[in-house]
């Protein structure tokens, strides 16, 4: 199996909580190597303690396999630390229009001030007019925010 | 691993210095995690779980690379949920009772506050995988003293009710923050070795980041006393055991099951 088919199949992987985007898009895969049919993947984790990362383990090896790799072997790396940074225009761009605001501005090195609360805008209908309803979301990189013009509810992927 | 971990003295030390980190980490989620269903509104119970996702996150990372540090076979789960009260070795403070709403949030943010410190001062520890747990946790922990510091602020300078409760969490929970900076060998060895951070070296970052939150939420620090918990020497507060007994009740009474 050829590089670029075992990067084909990878970017089909969706992430199991936002399935408008690929395990690639998110950017948790680091490296990739074919060795004939052996193929090696290096994923990093989102969250230290996300529940989904198991689960993208399984769904890597079988995606794989579906392509004709006779063998996956899947690794773990913490370092460089993942970071929304790594989000394409592109994929900020399909977060959007799934519903869900892309992190606003930079993850930064982790200096900023302890509380700032920067202007979300509203991914339905643009407006800045929103308010946060909750830090935390069904997923720990979510918050839970609502616009203040179009009323709607929303999710908001927080810079990290 | 490198070079450090050949000198057997020096690898327990780096064991113990790992496992009081990771310990803390999974203590204080195990208490957090009590108040899934139980939040005072939907959004906290989703906060209070998801802190207590990040660190339960943490300490399986943590404690998976102490497992492999002590080379005796131990993965995580036996060391979180085989080992007795004795063997762990958590601060006291992130084993007390949650209490109310008010004294669970700032016991989070004093050892939240903590944390941030220790992080900054394991970006470049000489074992490379404990800087890149750090790496990855501080932004994470970042998120934590955010959202804690916010209701510090509200509860502490909101109503008579909501400060007095604060006020009183304070009072109940400063006592047990000086363990966090206490000196002691085992973290000066880790120190001198390159590991990390002794928790003495921790008390500014601490002072720097959390004082001014008790200040604007017009809450009295306490005076120092000489009272010093041992949680981190492993002699614990009759309330571990009890968390213990719950937490590892179904890894023992079915070993090795997988779900």
């Amino acid at each position: 199996m050829t590089r670029d088919d075992a990067w084909a199949a990878l970017a089909a992987v969706p992430d199991p909580e936002i399935p408008a985007i690929s395990i690639v898009d998110l950017g948790i895969v680091r490296a990739l190597e074919c060795d004939g049919d052996h193929v090696v993947v290096t994923v990093t984790p989102t969250y230290a303690g996300c529940p989904a990362t198991e689960l993208i383990r399984e769904d890597i090896t079988r995606a794989l396999t579906v392509a004709g790799a006779a063998t996956v072997t899947v690794h773990t790396v913490l370092a460089p630390p993942w970071t929304t940074d790594w989000l394409s225009e592109d994929t900020r761009a399909r977060l959007a229009a799934y519903g869900i605001a892309p992190p606003q501005g930079k993850a930064g090195d982790g200096t900023r001030p302890l509380v700032f609360r920067p202007r979300i805008r509203c991914p339905r209908c643009g407006s800045t007019a929103t308010e946060q309803l909750s830090a935390f979301g069904a997923t720990a990189c979510k918050a839970l925010y609502r616009c203040g013009d179009c009323r709607e509810p929303f999710e908001y992927f927080k810079p990290i | 691993m490198n070079d450090i971990t050949d000198d057997s003295a020096l690898c327990a030390e780096h064991f113990r210095y790992v496992l009081r980190i990771a310990d803390g980490s999974l203590i204080l989620a195990q208490r957090l995690s009590e108040w899934c269903g139980h939040g005072p509104v939907l959004e906290e119970d989703i906060a209070l779980t998801n802190i207590a996702l990040d660190l339960l996150g943490q300490a399986r990372l943590l404690l998976a690379h102490a497992g492999r540090l002590e080379d005796r076979g131990r993965d995580e789960d036996a060391l979180a949920y085989l080992r007795d009260e004795a063997d762990f070795l958590n601060p006291t403070l992130v084993e007390l009772p949650n209490g109310d709403f008010a004294q669970t949030v700032l016991r989070t943010f004093f050892y939240a506050g903590w944390q941030q410190a220790l992080w900054e001062g394991l970006l470049d520890s000489r074992d490379p995988t404990l800087a890149a747990i750090a790496a990855k946790s501080r932004k994470e922990t970042r998120y934590h003293c955010e959202h804690l510091a916010e209701w510090i602020l509200r509860l502490g300078d909101g109503t008579d009710e909501s400060h007095a409760r604060m006020q009183s969490a304070l009072n109940y929970l400063h006592p047990y923050v000086a363990e966090l900076f206490a000196p002691d060998a085992d973290d000066a060895a880790a120190a001198a070795a390159g590991l990390g951070p002794e928790g003495a070296a921790l008390r500014a970052a601490w002072d720097a980041a959390v004082l001014p939150v008790l200040v604007d939420a017009t809450l009295e620090v306490p005076a120092p006393t000489p009272f010093r918990s041992t949680g981190r020497l492993g002699r614990h507060s009759e309330y571990l055991g009890f968390l213990l007994a719950e937490m590892q009740s179904l890894a023992r009474a079915h070993p090795g099951a997988t779900w």
